[in-house]
């Protein structure tokens, strides 16, 4: 046991216990909670491989906006507890095997690969290449995001704008 | 017994980590009962009262006397609280804003130390990251959580809006607050918050005037200064932007239905985000633990013990003159060790060397403290639309305009 | 060290578990949180892949990915206030109407 094997199995435990308390809890809110859980536990994950900027900008996007809108939006709304339908229980019955049998699936296609066996090296990715590549080789792309948020922000201006 | 001490220096770097972690922590809860007092002190004199005086000599021993008062009141859990989430709120806070104050160096030279014959080195501060910046942003992203939650944990109308406020409020200001020091980072051209300092070393203007990201450079940062400054008072909810603990809307906002030790938790995360906001700004626009003056004039060498000494004897005549036995005693007490120090600064050149980075950095922080507390005993406070309209319309079109004149000015005179 | 195999078959069950919590949650903002977490195990894949390739541009993906959420979580929620104002509810199972 290597001290990185031993982060990685606690990290992993606790993205994968995350995970299950967001479909185990009743209320939207702690549904939210674990999955900042699980955001922080993957930065952490993305730290131990080396992706030091990826890491920092998964928990100040989805950590510190995306989450916040989503417990934002759901002190807004007031959401109380889920209600439990026979609906739901079907979607139990036939969902979880089929969601365990995809998984299992991926996870076994996952190992068969030639890629498994190897070892991801631990170079800290460097911030400098990250952005040589964001700005040259990608920066249509780039530019397209761009425009994409500004449509998103109109979009949902008008979406949540009231009536009057 | 010696198979301890064996397990112990083989694994030096961790316990020496561990013992730095344990020293910061005591002396920062220190300094937070302190800062206080220091807060009340100086808002009662902007407002010609004289503050906290009963509790020992000037008050000195209020905030013990707050802190008893903090551990022994009644500590009630309302009715209809989400329980875990009502808990963690506070413990959120506090752990986030300790935990920020990590990343931060405090001095430029690691102190050298030896036990049982044994050299060892350790830099000031307790870790030293690639993407220290990044790490301070990405904790204060999730500082949101602390004041947020505990709205929505408390069941209750006033805090439930006091939360909403704070979400809104922080995740608007954040963005102008990130996108202030891209400029400094486009100067320094690392994440790493020592290189940001070393970058800033150096002279200009025939030496007079340090080269601080705020005067110096390709483009001087005084607009990236400005934004970073009003967005972090507004990130650490601070007056004039504390809407999210209006007490004459809210009845105290988020913190409404908290009491005692949990309040107290509150309290604290606040005031050490005030401290790393300013150790923040030291760092990034007023060049950490450089001089202002030039390294040739030795005698700037021997202000801290200056100060140290005009604040002793000041002490000293002042404890003479006062009224009660117990001041009597300790101000002429305190005095006197301040002096000492003063005389050991002056007679032991070494150590005076070492002291002047972490000192220059520490008196920096303190002018930013000062400047906190100031502005909240002068301005008042902003409506909710007027928040909104300086963070959105003021803020980020500016910090924006600054991310563009900086690189602008790199391109045209290059960096130097 | 950690084998490349760790992070993506974990990679490959936090999908599984998006996909659990997708179909069985009823609140909309729930099985909205689940395609969040659906993103994120890919990140983790592209990440891993990213390291084992020796190239960056798998995380210049990641960067795009997390772009992308940022903006339809934007829109995402704008839509689940207005449905929830119409509605007067979160429940998936009320929502069965085209127009209203």
């Amino acid at each position: 046991m290597t001290p990185q094997l031993i982060v990685f199995f606690v990290l992993a435990a606790l993205a994968v216990l995350g995970a299950v308390t967001l479909i185990a809890a009743r209320h939207p809110i702690h549904s939210a909670l674990a999955l900042i859980v699980v955001m922080v536990a993957l930065a952490g994950l993305y730290l131990l491989q080396g992706a030091e900027f990826v890491a920092a900008v998964q928990i100040i996007v989805y950590g510190g906006a995306i989450m916040v809108l989503f417990v934002f939006v759901i002190m807004l709304l007031n959401a109380g507890e889920e209600e439990r339908t026979s609906l739901s229980r079907i979607a139990r019955v036939a969902g979880i095997p089929l969601a365990l049998a995809l998984s299992g699936f991926l996870a076994a296609a996952v190992l068969r690969s030639s890629h498994a066996a190897a070892q991801a090296p631990v170079t800290a990715a460097s911030t400098r290449g990250l952005s040589m590549l964001l700005f040259r080789e990608f920066v249509f792309p780039f530019e397209l995001t761009s425009f994409l948020i500004l449509v998103a922000i109109l979009g949902a201006l008008v979406l949540a704008q009231r009536e009057n | 017994m010696t198979d301890i001490i064996n397990i112990l220096r083989q694994h030096s770097f961790l316990v020496i980590a561990l013992v730095k972690c344990g020293l910061l922590l005591f002396i920062l809860l220190t300094v937070l009962a302190y800062l206080s007092l220091f807060e009340r002190k100086v808002l009662a004199h902007i407002q010609s009262r004289w503050g906290p005086y009963r509790v020992g000599p000037h008050g000195l021993l209020q905030p013990l006397a707050d802190g008893l008062k903090f551990l022994f009141k009644e500590d009630p859990m309302p009715a209809g609280v989400d329980r875990f989430v009502f808990l963690l709120a506070p413990f959120l806070s506090l752990a986030l804003a300790l935990t920020s104050l990590a990343v931060i160096p405090f001095g430029p030279q690691p102190l050298r130390f030896s036990i049982l014959g044994t050299q060892y080195e350790t830099s000031l501060g307790i870790v030293d990251l690639n993407i220290g910046l990044l790490v301070l942003f990405a904790i204060t992203a999730l500082g949101v959580y602390g004041v947020a939650l505990a709205g929505w944990a408390s069941n209750s109308k006033y805090p439930l809006l006091g939360g909403l406020r704070s979400s809104a409020q922080m995740m608007s200001y954040e963005l102008a607050l990130t996108m202030s020091v891209v400029g400094v980072i486009l100067m320094a051209g690392s994440f790493n918050l020592r290189e940001i300092v070393t970058a800033q070393e150096g002279r200009m203007f025939f030496g007079l005037l340090p080269r601080w990201n705020v005067i110096a450079g390709p483009f001087p940062q005084i607009i990236g200064f400005f934004c970073y400054f009003v967005a972090a008072i507004a990130e650490t909810n601070r007056a004039p932007f504390d809407l999210p603990e209006a007490e004459s809307e809210l009845v105290a906002g988020f913190n409404t239905e908290y009491a005692s030790f949990k309040f107290a938790m509150f309290f604290m995360g606040e005031y050490a985000n005030m401290i790393t906001v300013s150790c923040l700004a030291t760092i990034m626009f007023f060049g950490g633990w450089t001089s202002p003056f030039p390294s040739a004039w030795s005698w700037t060498h021997f202000i801290p013990s200056a100060l140290l000494a005009v604040l002793g004897v000041l002490l000293l005549i002042d404890g003479i003159r006062y009224e009660t036995i117990l001041g009597k005693l300790v101000l002429p007490g305190v005095g006197t060790a301040l002096c000492a120090l003063s005389a050991l600064l002056l007679f032991f050149a070494p150590v005076n060397n070492y002291i002047q980075g972490p000192f220059w950095f520490l008196l920096k922080v303190f002018i930013f403290i000062f400047f906190y507390v100031w502005m909240r005993g002068t301005l008042p406070r902003f409506r909710y639309d007027q928040l909104m309209a300086i963070g959105w319309k003021i803020l980020l079109p500016l910090s924006i305009a600054n991310v563009l004149l900086t690189s602008l000015g790199i391109l045209k005179w290059g960096l130097r | 060290m950690v084998p490349a195999g760790y992070y993506l078959v974990l990679s490959a069950i936090l999908f599984g578990l998006g996909i659990v919590a997708f179909v069985f949650k009823r609140n909309i903002i729930t099985i909205f949180m689940s395609i969040e977490l659906m993103l994120n195990a890919v990140n983790l894949a592209f990440v891993t892949f990213s390291q084992v390739l020796g190239k960056l541009d798998g995380q210049v993906f990641v960067l795009f990915v997390i772009v992308v959420a940022a903006a339809e979580a934007a829109v995402g929620l704008g839509i689940i206030i207005l449905i929830a104002r119409h509605r007067q509810s979160l429940n998936v199972e009320r929502m069965d109407l085209m127009k209203f």
